[in-house]
């Protein structure tokens, strides 16, 4: 049996697709532009917003949200937050994304990663919080994480957490294979063929390639690939730091000395937890994961400086993020007060730290009572000594990219490559710089012109 | 009015069959292959979070701790987990419901109507549905959203409300099991068309509804793709991206890993499809042999 | 035209000789339509609108006719991606269908102890849903503490890899056909449960053996329910995403943004906010999987007719 389709039957089916395609482009037609409001404003507008009292919308994914909504709440009675976790990282941002682009349904307070938020700010999907007098919080902030939420005068958001990077190395495999804490990555390389020579189901870390890790390794080795000035943009994944990290990392891919298991899966957590993985080269969020996570490991972790290429102690940031006024909200004044509560009122960063969370405010880093913190998971290291040193040995000077959730996304279909097949960095970084540069130009960016 | 008598009836009627063990065995390895998943998820709903990171994934841990998950599960982050549970509820009875009775009636009246136009509704069907809804997702959302559907359950149920497969079902099963004569006969008697179908017809469906209406429960139950994208609060999601929020949290920044919560939230998803399955299952055997006994 | 003799369920049965011609039909098929209107060609409709557009993150939105047509037909990326999913396609759906139908005529054949166990038991991993389902095989398939780790240790090699390149695919194949397998053999067991009883009498009183009975009766019986099984197991291969896309953080090197076509569609219009180009992917994926699911529509049909 065929089907046999008569033409009137298929003139009617015509008519009848005209006319949804009418109804579709009527809709098409009412699209709105993103949300208008957020103008001008001052500093006196904070506390008035915050005397008259509304409501606002929070999207946040960070465990300490709740606690600080409902403290926030008892100071400010007239003041509804609703608080709302529409997903972790780029599940979040997706969402934010597609409402900016409805012209509807973004709440008026999210939280945006370091990393995605010069995205946001360029397509002007942000307030610019210096309307309020935000400038002169600066002083609050390490010099990084302050660099990560403004762009010129112009501040995009408040941090909340920062990352600076430190080595966690487990200190029973440590000694029970003679290893001693390396400084530099010469010594780090030692150690991982040491260890993985006396013992192969062990290796001294894991990394299938993850963007978060290569920039900020890159940062540490003093790169700067990623340089944008409005739609200008300047990609130089062959740089001397760039280079200067793929060169010592591919000796432990042609080693074979990283493991193969991939981050945050349920492998990793064991691996991190039995020895398997015997270092983290990871931000300062990190003891909460392990303390909250990986229990059964509690006394073998402990902490020390990120190794370096010459001795010179230098550290990088990685993770962390901050929040940030969208400009769809109809309610732009309140919520920028409740921004400024949450990321700089001391009740609020209280219970932040109460959380496991790791400051970006200068005054709780240095901190005594910060700083004499010494957790028996940690075997009674004062690791916060350790981290916030880290933090003041941050260079200056890194930006990402105003596409960097897109380039984030192609990682591992181009450096990803290089880890798969045993292969050279560079060549990895190079393919990534190709696609990112095609990428940056159709977009309509002027990308190494 | 004459019974369809080519409907058989239940298999121990046939008097041949005689029950094969090398066939059972067979068969049985085919159950363990599927049950194996299953079996990892019942066992580690009953283990702690540390222990699943601690324990052989196919062997019980040191501690019983199902009943315990299942209170944490229940009642974690103020008892979202039943909120969600209600809703996939909702999501089911309107969305499932409402596709089923579309469907039978779309298949019926394409089975047993010959209109203008009924040829183009098939290659429309097919043609629509070939296209990957996955990409098609943003220009709903931006259409749901001028509509001011987007972050209500209004935006899962009625894409929940077509179901294409279950028209083709309807379809093939009205075609063959609805003699024409018998609807000839209830028109010369003067009952309306929407009345035969209700008294006369639907009850010779019984068993392709069943079974659309199955299919239905288990694609709305299992729905993830749109309910991602058109909600952002938690607050209306169903279990599945629920579940997979939860799963989420594993990662990154500040990460805390509830896998023991993923889990045994997963069973609790599983078990109602499960009854389901068996309740309607009793409807689509007597509905056969209801035909049979006519 | 001929009349639907009524072992045949075929995907588009012809209304019975005595149908009536009139407009009464789209009483019963009009408000599906109305609903499936909505929700599936006005997206679709607006998607090739988009699809003749090129919006920029810098520069704004212009009209480009087909000129994004012109560049899907020439990107690597998606016929890469097409490539892998038509050789999924072609291994996986086969062997899926046939151990449905394997199943659902075990089940039917009364032959078998406990066929209320079976039923449930083969159907039972369609009702579990897609995220789960990758969790549970993601540990089996764990290389360092899973399943696979145990076998491989007990062999003493390195046997089962699931997450390289040339097994990834075989893996993904599995997962796809342990969730479906249950549900095409509902599918097949519904149909064959249609099968009059005089047809199996008068096959024992012509001494007719299982097997022919299997080949001369149940198959040709099933045509149809195979048809349609076929038609939505091949657009399921063309849009295969959830498995890839939740198996990715396992395996981040191996399966690539681009790794299927809907695949690629997603990460450009929600990672790259390419949706034009995107809406274009999607466009002609579909257009391809319409054709293919229609010939085999047209094939299914043909071999009826012989």
């Amino acid at each position: 049996m065929t089907i046999k389709r008569s033409s009137s039957g298929i003139r009617r089916s015509a008519a009848a697709i005209v006319a949804v395609a009418a109804i579709s482009a009527a809709l098409v037609g009412c699209s709105a532009d993103a949300g208008s409001s957020g103008g001008s404003g001052s500093a006196s507008d904070l506390d008035a917003a915050l005397e008259k009292g509304g409501t606002i919308t929070y999207w946040s994914w960070t465990p300490s949200a709740e606690a600080q909504v409902a403290a926030f709440e008892k100071a400010y009675p007239k003041v509804d937050v609703k608080l709302v976790n529409a997903g972790t990282n780029t599940d979040e941002y997706t969402k934010l994304q597609n409402a900016i682009k409805a012209g509807s349904g973004a709440p008026d307070v999210a939280q945006i990663e370091y990393y995605a938020i010069p995205q946001f700010s360029l397509s002007e999907s942000l307030v610019d919080l210096s309307q309020y007098g935000f400038g002169d919080l600066k002083d609050d902030y390490s010099a990084s994480t302050w660099g990560s939420v403004t762009s010129g005068d112009k501040v995009f958001g408040l941090p909340q957490d920062s990352g600076p990077m430190s080595m966690f190395y487990n200190k029973t495999v440590f000694d029970q294979y003679g290893i001693e804490v390396p400084t530099t990555w010469d010594e780090y390389v030692a150690a991982a063929e040491k260890l993985h020579a006396a013992d192969p189901t062990k290796y001294i870390t894991s990394d299938t390639g993850d963007s978060g890790f290569a920039t900020s390794m890159i940062w540490q080795a003093g790169g700067q690939p990623f340089q944008a000035d409005g739609t200008n943009v300047t990609i130089d994944l062959a740089d001397a730091g760039s280079k200067k990290w793929a060169d010592n990392w591919n000796r432990l891919i042609d080693g074979g000395l990283l493991s193969d298991i991939p981050g945050w899966s349920d492998e990793w957590y064991k691996g991190l937890g039995d020895g398997t993985i015997a270092t983290l080269i990871t931000g300062a969020w990190m003891p909460g994961v392990l303390e909250g996570s990986v229990p059964d490991a509690s006394g073998d972790w402990r902490v020390a400086p990120i190794p370096t290429y010459d001795g010179t102690p230098v550290s990088a940031e990685n993770g962390g993020g901050g929040q940030a006024v969208i400009k769809q909200s109809k309610n732009p004044a309140l919520a920028a007060a409740f921004l400024k509560w949450l990321n700089n009122d001391p009740e609020s960063i209280k219970v932040f730290l109460e959380k496991g969370g790791f400051p970006a405010t200068t005054a709780d880093l240095e901190s005594d009572e910060f700083l004499a913190q010494a957790p028996e998971y940690f075997g009674g290291q004062k690791i916060n000594e350790v981290l916030t040193a880290a933090a003041k040995d941050v260079p200056s000077g890194w930006q990402y990219l105003p596409f960097q959730v897109y380039a984030n996304s192609i990682f591992g279909d181009t450096v990803g490559q290089s880890y798969a097949n045993k292969g050279n960095l560079n060549d990895g970084l190079a393919e990534w710089q190709k696609q990112l540069v095609d990428y940056g130009n159709g977009q309509g960016f002027t990308v190494n012109k | 009015m004459s019974a369809p008598a080519y409907v058989r009836s239940r298999d121990n009627s046939r008097p041949r069959s005689r029950k094969s063990i090398a066939l059972t065995l067979l068969m049985l390895l085919f159950v363990v292959y599927t049950l194996v998943p299953l079996l990892w998820l019942v066992i580690n709903a009953t283990k702690t979070q540390p222990e699943l990171f601690s324990s052989f994934g196919l062997w019980f841990g040191s501690d019983f701790a199902l009943f315990d998950n299942i209170a944490q599960t229940l009642t974690y982050n103020n008892g979202i987990f039943v909120r969600w549970f209600g809703n996939t509820l909702l999501y089911v009875v309107v969305g499932a419901g409402g596709a089923t009775l579309l469907a039978t009636v779309a298949g019926y009246g394409l089975a047993k109507f010959r209109f203008p136009g009924r040829r183009a509704v098939f290659a429309v069907v097919l043609g629509a549905i070939a296209i990957p809804g996955t990409a098609l997702a943003v220009p709903t959302f931006l259409m749901f959203s001028q509509l001011g559907l987007t972050n209500t359950p209004w935006a899962i149920i009625i894409p929940s409300l077509i179901s294409p497969f279950g028209l083709y079902l309807i379809w093939v099963y009205a075609a063959e099991s609805i003699p024409t004569e018998l609807l000839e006969a209830a028109r010369i008697d003067g009952a309306g068309e929407f009345r035969t179908f209700f008294t006369i017809s639907i009850r010779l469906l019984a068993p392709g509804i069943v079974t659309v209406l199955l299919f239905a429960v288990v694609a709305t139950w299992n729905n993830y793709f749109l309910p991602l994208i058109m909600l952002s609060d938690p607050a209306w999601f169903p279990l599945t991206v629920g579940l997979n929020q939860w799963n989420a949290q594993a990662t990154g920044v500040a990460a805390q890993p509830i896998y023991n919560l993923v889990i045994t939230g997963s069973l609790l998803t599983i078990l109602p499809i499960v009854a389901a399955f068996l309740v309607l299952q009793r409807f689509w055997q007597s509905g056969l042999s209801a035909g049979s006994v006519k | 035209m001929t009349t639907l003799s009524r072992q045949q369920g075929l995907p588009i049965p012809k209304p019975s000789r005595k149908a009536r011609r009139d407009w009464r039909g789209w009483a019963f098929v009009g408000p599906f339509m109305a609903v499936f209107l909505l929700v599936f060609i006005a997206p679709v409709i607006y998607a090739v609108y988009l699809s003749l557009f090129r919006e920029q993150l810098v520069g704004g939105n212009a009209f480009v006719g087909f000129e994004n047509y012109l560049l899907v037909l020439s990107d690597g990326k998606f016929w890469e991606a097409f490539l892998r999913v038509l050789l999924f396609l072609v291994i996986q759906v086969p062997i899926m269908l046939v151990l449905a139908l394997a199943a659902a005529m075990a089940i039917d054949s009364a032959r078998l102890h406990a066929t209320g166990f079976f039923r449930i038991v083969i159907f039972l991993p369609y009702a579990v849903p897609a995220v789960v389902a990758v969790l549970m095989w993601g540990f089996i398939y764990g290389g360092n503490f899973g399943l696979a780790a145990n076998i491989n240790d007990f062999l003493g090699s390195e046997v089962i890899t699931p997450f390289t390149r040339e097994w990834i695919l075989p893996a993904i194949g599995n997962i796809v056909t342990w969730e479906f397998v249950g549900y095409n053999m509902l599918i097949f067991y519904a149909a064959l449960r249609t099968i009059p009883t005089e047809l199996y009498e008068a096959a024992e009183l012509d001494g007719a053996g299982p097997f022919r009975v299997i080949t001369g009766i149940k198959i040709p019986a099933l045509r149809g329910a195979i048809v349609i099984a076929a038609i939505f197991s091949i657009i399921g291969s063309f849009q295969l995403f959830n498995e890839p896309n939740i198996l990715k953080p396992l395996a981040p090197n191996i399966i690539t943004s681009y790794f299927t076509p809907n695949m690629y569609a997603y990460n450009l219009s929600f990672a790259g906010q390419q949706f034009n180009y995107s809406a274009t992917v999607a466009i002609v994926m579909g257009v391809i999987t319409a054709v293919i699911a229609y010939v085999v529509q047209l094939r299914g049909s043909r071999k009826e007719d012989r």
